[in-house]
Formats: structure tokens, C-alpha cells, sequence
């Protein structure tokens, strides 16, 4: 009796478990990155209230050390750093959450497409592969010289450069899925392909997409950040890190903070998202730790 | 294995092919005419017709993708409109610098990050893993921009110890260039080297979990034996793989680190190119890039085989 009672008794207590949310935060490092993440997130949301108008020029103030007036200094043009930094955060936070939505979609669409259907397989992966041929900043910057500097089009082109990363990642998944018992029983009962693809395949294929997500919002904020400072990303009248870093290198050497709190805000928010990204991983996808990861992270 | 050989080679072609597409398609990607968007808004209606049949713009789409590719296959990019001279050449001019500042970066983010790596294997769950392991989350989540913005405020601005950007060619003496490049190569080979350091980490690790470090470990090795001779060695391969993908990573982190530091490299070209709207160029480098990269990987994957007798390639 008792060595049926065993099995019974444990499942019970595992369903009575942490929650998932517990579970991520308990390790310190994973944490930490929530609450940087968290912090940014605020600093973004919150700017119109902590921060005054980021284009507001006052000449008279221009390079104006760090103070009780100008926490972050002015720059050369005498705007004030602080607010040109806590709006850059909510562009930075827009630009990482597009592209990951945007992304998504196109991956994912392809992704299942490739996976499921073996005819279209051949073609989509091609086009995916011939993208991928490219180095990320390398394409981003082509895009861009086509399309022309605009928030939109930087969103367009960092899509473009990530979707077939979480295409290659879905379509893994798929192929491994629609293999599974599970999806042969409910294509026996007469379910048509939407809802297989809906209702079974795309659901159990999440979590390696979820962690690829967490990197390619690192990697979109890192990517803007670049392009911005190379000149060829947001026009320079919109407050962006990249944008901040780029003219404040002219005056490195009278007005450092000019580059020291831009640089130090990429820095927390991508060690922050790097953080919670492992955390994420050996979560969601304890399989693939280790090498995969840093192979996703390096691509 | 020569079979093997071959057929990833004839993968190579569509994925050439599309990466010529995609380089193609870039020019008419822009909204309007892309003649009239290249000759800039204060350009004579001459300018505009010139500049469309220098680019054989007036001839149909698919006629025009078609002579692309013809140019393509004989090594032709084209004329830049505003260097005025052939994109070959424009390319070749500048390829130097950034094949150097490459190499340079490879090999500080080498010698940085496989001991860093080791080190943090084999004292693993250690305070030393743990401070590693944080410096290297801290240097992947860097952009090399940035570092190379510190490195000059720190080492040329603070402490007057390198120039503060430029580039001595190779022609006025090699150590003069060396050290127009130090700050540069470290800003790109720190980043990579926390990353080398990451996998080389998790590779060893792996290898440490393997029967045959039990087993020597077992008929009485030390433990400097096991480390250095049995684990490392096996450790490398996948690390060795990593170091190629690097080596085409940094070559696409020169293009931004170049601009930071005024080095007339690929980067510079291509930055300057997308300023003047100069298309052929635009297309010319990121083709190069691309190519190079591509090569690379395939490289990678040639020399997985060397490393690896264990995998069948059939």
C-alpha cells in the first residue's frame, strides 16, 4: 500500500511547489538582473516625471560639470545629461521590446513554416541562411543606408537581422515536436493543421524562443546603441545612448561625463538583461545550457 | 570526408546567392528613385540621369539583377560615385587596417580568455570561478564602442600613455602601428575574450564530467596532469570553433570600433559611404564583410574535422 501511496505523495507536493516566479528569482544573480531591469524599466516609464525636457538648450550652461543643477552635467549645447539619459532608457526599452515583438512574429512564422511544412523547409531556411551570412552590425548598417534614419526603420532593420535567429530556434523545436505522439494522436482525431500548429506544437516549443528573446532584446539595445553612434541609427534629435555617446566623444576630454553616464547605463541594462537571461534559461531550458547558449549569444 | 567536403561547399551557393540578393535589393530598398535618392535633393536632372545609367538603373529589374550577378562573378563592384575610382580599389586601400586591428584583437582575446576559462573550470563553485565568471558577464555586456570611449578617456586623456586616435600604416614601421592599435585591440578582444573565457569554462567543465578524467585520476595522476594534459586538450575543440566564429565577429566589431578611434579602415569606408549615399561601396563592403565571414565559418567547420576524429562526416 505504501509503495503505491509514494509516487502519489510526491506529485502532490511537487504541484504544490514554488511558483515559477519564486523559482527565478532565488538564485541572487538572476535577481539582481530583475532588478536592474526593473529599475531601467522605471527610470522609462517614469521620465516625463524625473526628468525635464531632454532637447531643452540653454547655451550659457553649456559643459557644465555635474552638480546640484545638472546631476549628470550639460553637454555642448547645454542640455541637461540626466534627463537625455532617462529618456534614452525609454527608447532603448522600446527599441529592445519591438524588435523582440517584431522578431518574434517573423521567426516564429517562419520558423513553424520551415519546420512543419518539409516542402517549404529548403527555401525559407536558404533565405534565413543567406541573412545570417551577414554579421549582425554589418547588415543593420546596409538596412539602415536604404532605409534612412528613423526610430521606425531602426526597429525594421534590427528585426530583420534577428528574425532569422529565432526562425533557426523555432524550427529546431518544431521539427522535434512534430515527431511527438502527442501531435500524431491529435492529427489522428481529425485536427486540422491550424490547430495542431496553435493549440500543440507552438505552445511546447516556447521556451527556447522565450531565452532567445532575452538575448535578442540585448542585443537590439546594443545593436541601436551602435548605430546611433556610428550616425547612421536614430536622427540626432532623438535622445538615444548612441546618439549621447556620439557627440560627447568630441568632448571627452573637458566634459567626460558626457560619455561616463551613457556608458554606464548600456552597461547596467545589458548585464542586467545578460543576467536574467541566464536565470531564464536554466529555467525554461535546462537542456541546451552551457555551449548553445553561448553560441546564441556569440551569433 | 571529401565528399563531405564537397557538399558543404555546394551548400555555399545558394547562400551566396542570397547574400548577392540581399546586397542587390539594398539599393532598392530606399523609398522613391533610388537614382534620384543617391544624386542627394539638390541634384540637377543630369546628375540623376547620369548616376541611373552609370548604375544601369534605367535597364528592368530583373535584367538588372542578372548583369549584378555577372559583374559578380567577375570580381566587378562597380565604380563609386564619390571616390570616383573602382570599388575594388576603394576596398583594397582599406582592408589593412582592420585585417591588422582583427588579429590583433584575436589574439589579446585569446591569451585572455582560454585561461580565464580554465581557470574558472578547474577551481570551479570557487570565490575565483565566481569573480571571473562576473568580470566576464560584465565584459560581454560591454559594447566595444564604449570600452574603446573609456580606454581613450583613461589611457590617452587621464593618463596621456596612447595616442588618442589614428593609425600609423604599416609603411612608416610596424611597431608604430602596433601601437596606434593597442587600444583598439583590447577594446575589441576584451569583449571577445569574456566570451572565449564563457565557453572555454563550459567546455572544460564538460570534459571534467568525462569517464576518462575519473579514470586517470583513479591510476593516481595529479591533478595538474589531468587539467592541463587530458582535460585541456579535449576542451580546446569546441573553444577552437568559438575562436573562428570570433575572428568573423571581430572583424564586424572593427567596422564600429574604428570609428571611435579615427582608423581609416572597411568601417570608416562603409560609415562614410552611407553618409554620401554611396551605393556601389555601401554594397561592395558589406559584401566583403560577408564573404570574409562566410569563408570563415566555413573554415570553422573544416577544422572541427581536424580537431574532432571522433565526428563522422559522411
Amino acid at each position: 500500500m505504501s509503495v503505491i501511496a509514494l509516487p502519489q505523495a510526491e506529485s502532490a507536493r511537487r504541484r504544490a511547489g514554488p511558483h515559477w516566479t519564486v523559482l527565478l528569482v532565488r538564485r541572487k544573480t538572476t535577481l539582481a538582473g530583475a532588478i536592474l531591469m526593473a529599475l531601467m524599466l522605471l527610470l522609462g516609464i517614469l521620465a516625463p516625471l524625473i526628468a525635464g525636457d531632454p532637447a531643452h538648450m540653454d547655451v550659457s550652461g553649456r559643459l557644465a560639470a555635474p552638480g546640484r543643477a545638472h546631476w549628470f552635467g550639460t553637454d555642448d549645447v547645454g542640455r541637461d545629461v540626466w534627463s537625455r539619459v532617462v529618456y534614452g532608457a525609454r527608447l532603448s526599452l522600446l527599441v529592445g521590446a519591438a524588435v523582440v515583438a517584431l522578431s518574434f512574429v517573423v521567426g516564429i512564422v517562419c520558423g513553424v513554416v520551415a519546420g512543419y511544412y518539409h516542402r517549404l523547409d529548403n527555401v525559407v531556411m536558404r533565405v534565413m541562411d543567406g541573412l545570417m551570412a551577414f554579421p549582425a552590425i554589418v547588415l543593420a548598417i546596409a538596412l539602415m543606408a536604404a532605409l534612412g534614419p528613423s526610430v521606425v526603420n531602426v526597429i525594421v532593420a534590427i528585426a530583420v537581422v534577428y528574425s532569422p535567429r529565432v526562425a533557426r530556434v523555432v524550427r529546431g523545436s518544431v521539427l522535434v515536436i512534430r515527431e511527438t505522439a502527442y501531435v500524431e494522436a491529435a492529427r489522428a482525431l481529425g485536427a486540422s493543421d491550424v490547430i495542431l500548429l496553435a493549440r500543440h506544437v507552438l505552445p511546447n516549443c516556447m521556451s527556447p524562443v522565450i531565452v532567445q528573446g532575452s538575448f535578442t532584446f540585448a542585443a537590439s539595445v546594443l545593436t541601436e546603441a551602435a548605430l546611433s553612434f556610428l550616425g547612421v541609427g536614430v536622427p540626432p534629435y532623438v535622445p538615444s545612448w548612441g546618439v549621447i555617446l556620439a557627440e560627447g566623444r568630441l568632448y571627452i576630454q573637458q566634459a567626460p561625463w558626457l560619455v561616463l553616464y551613457p556608458g554606464v547605463a548600456i552597461m547596467l541594462t545589458i548585464f542586467g538583461l545578460n543576467l536574467f537571461g541566464d536565470g531564464l534559461r536554466d529555467l525554461l531550458d535546462p537542456k541546451i545550457r552551457g555551449l548553445a547558449t553561448e553560441r546564441q549569444r556569440a551569433a | 570526408m571529401k565528399t563531405y567536403i564537397a557538399r558543404r561547399l555546394l551548400a555555399l551557393v545558394p547562400v551566396a546567392l542570397v547574400v548577392a540578393t540581399v546586397a542587390f535589393v539594398l539599393i532598392h530598398l530606399a523609398p522613391g528613385d533610388p537614382a534620384s535618392v543617391i544624386a542627394g535633393p539638390d541634384a540637377s536632372a543630369a546628375d540623376v540621369q547620369r548616376i541611373e545609367r552609370q548604375l544601369g538603373l534605367d535597364a528592368p529589374l530583373p535584367v538588372q539583377l542578372v548583369r549584378w550577378f555577372g559583374r559578380l562573378a567577375r570580381g566587378d563592384l562597380g565604380e563609386s560615385i564619390f571616390l570616383r575610382k573602382p570599388v575594388t580599389e576603394a576596398i583594397m586601400d582599406r582592408v589593412e587596417p582592420t585585417l591588422l586591428l582583427t588579429l590583433f584583437a584575436i589574439a589579446i582575446s585569446i591569451v585572455i580568455g582560454v585561461p580565464a576559462g580554465v581557470l574558472s573550470a578547474r577551481y570551479h563553485n570557487t570565490a575565483t570561478d565566481q569573480v571571473l565568471m562576473v568580470i566576464a558577464l560584465l565584459g560581454v555586456s560591454i559594447p566595444n564602442f564604449l570600452l574603446g570611449l573609456l580606454f581613450i578617456l583613461f589611457f590617452s586623456v587621464w593618463l596621456g600613455w596612447f595616442p588618442v586616435a589614428g593609425y600609423s600604416p604599416l609603411e612608416y614601421g610596424w611597431l608604430k602601428t602596433l601601437r596606434s592599435l593597442v587600444l583598439p585591440a583590447f577594446a575589441l578582444g576584451l569583449v571577445q575574450s569574456a566570451l572565449i573565457a564563457r565557453i572555454a569554462r563550459t567546455s572544460m567543465l564538460d570534459v571534467l564530467r568525462e569517464q576518462f578524467i575519473t579514470a586517470g585520476r583513479a591510476k593516481g595522476l595529479g591533478e595538474p596532469a589531468v587539467i592541463y594534459k587530458h582535460a585541456l586538450k579535449n576542451a580546446m575543440i569546441p573553444t577552437v570553433t568559438i575562436i573562428g566564429i570570433s575572428f568573423a565577429i571581430l572583424i564586424s566589431g572593427a567596422v564600429v570600433v574604428e570609428t571611435v578611434f579615427n582608423i581609416p579602415g572597411l568601417g570608416r569606408l562603409i560609415i562614410s559611404a552611407v553618409l554620401r549615399r554611396d551605393y556601389p561601396v555601401i554594397q561592395g563592403v558589406v559584401l566583403c564583410i560577408a564573404g570574409m565571414y562566410m569563408l570563415i565559418n566555413l573554415a570553422v567547420d573544416f577544422s572541427y574535422m581536424l580537431f574532432d576524429p571522433r565526428v563522422k562526416y559522411q
